[in-house]
């Protein structure tokens, strides 16, 4: 288990269901949840190599801030998903190509 | 024995995130992710980054999921739970997952990854602080401006318009 390889792999999977969940999702809010999962993925990379880089702890100041981008990110999202649900009442992105009503 | 619990953790992680992007129902998918972001919290513990994984149960399960599932309320009936939550693209989706699979998982597999003696765990929050503080003070204040702006828009574009 305590192997870099092994952390590397979980991320590699992580990272490619968020982009699945990306790819197909037509709600939202479920295509904002892929964008979580590949942001976990990037976080345990960073954690990763900072364990396994002798306790190099830049990975752990880095990972801090992408936590912060993804908090900020969600926030904004989110406000702009209702926004677009109040104009169309749908919030399923394949749905709003409209520019204006 | 720590072994065991490492493999629970990753099958729990990759598990309910499988969930997350499969389910048919949003609301279930919320629940899954919530899944994903603990077996995460469980594998930064086993990379001795114990401050990482309390901020990420704070901010993810306590902030973000929480304020996930209220975009979810906000934008459909409260009582409905089947809360519809389709697929598109499906095979071109199943292509991409496979290729990106495949091809990161042979690239770590291959790289010969430099190999840095085990060090002991230290004090990170400490250090983290340290960091912070000095070496990314620049980048510290900047996270903070982006917050303070990215939460004023947020109420801002959420607010009716009178």
């Amino acid at each position: 288990m305590d192997t870099l390889t092994n952390y590397l792999f979980v991320s590699v999977v992580l990272f490619s269901l968020g982009l699945f969940g990306v790819i197909t999702r037509r709600n939202g809010v479920a295509v904002l949840m892929g964008i979580e999962l590949i942001l976990n993925a990037a976080n345990l990379n960073f954690l990763a190599f900072a364990r396994f880089g002798g306790m190099n702890m830049a990975g752990h100041v880095y990972a801090l801030f992408v936590i912060v981008l993804a908090a900020a990110e969600a926030a904004v999202a989110l406000a702009i998903i209702i926004n677009i649900f109040n104009n169309y009442k749908t919030i399923n992105v394949d749905e709003v190509s409209e520019l204006k009503q | 024995m720590a072994n065991f619990v490492f493999w629970v953790i990753v099958g729990l992680t990759i598990g309910s995130a499988v969930i997350v992007v499969q389910s048919k129902k949003l609301v279930y998918s919320a629940y899954a992710l919530l899944f994903t972001l603990l077996g995460v919290t469980g594998l930064y513990v086993f990379l001795w980054a114990d401050f990482l994984a309390v901020v990420q149960v704070v901010v993810y399960v306590g902030g973000i999921l929480v304020l996930l599932i209220f975009g979810i309320m906000l934008t459909n009936k409260i009582t409905s739970v089947n809360i519809s939550n389709t697929s598109v693209q499906k095979s071109i989706g199943s292509i991409v997952l496979f290729v990106f699979i495949a091809g990161l998982g042979f690239m770590v597999a291959k790289t010969p990854w430099a190999s840095v003696a085990n060090s002991e765990p230290i004090q990170t929050t400490e250090t983290i602080g340290r960091l912070l503080m000095i070496d990314y003070l620049l980048p510290f204040e900047v996270a903070s401006l982006l917050l303070l702006g990215a939460l004023i828009s947020a109420t801002t574009l959420s607010r009716k318009d009178d």
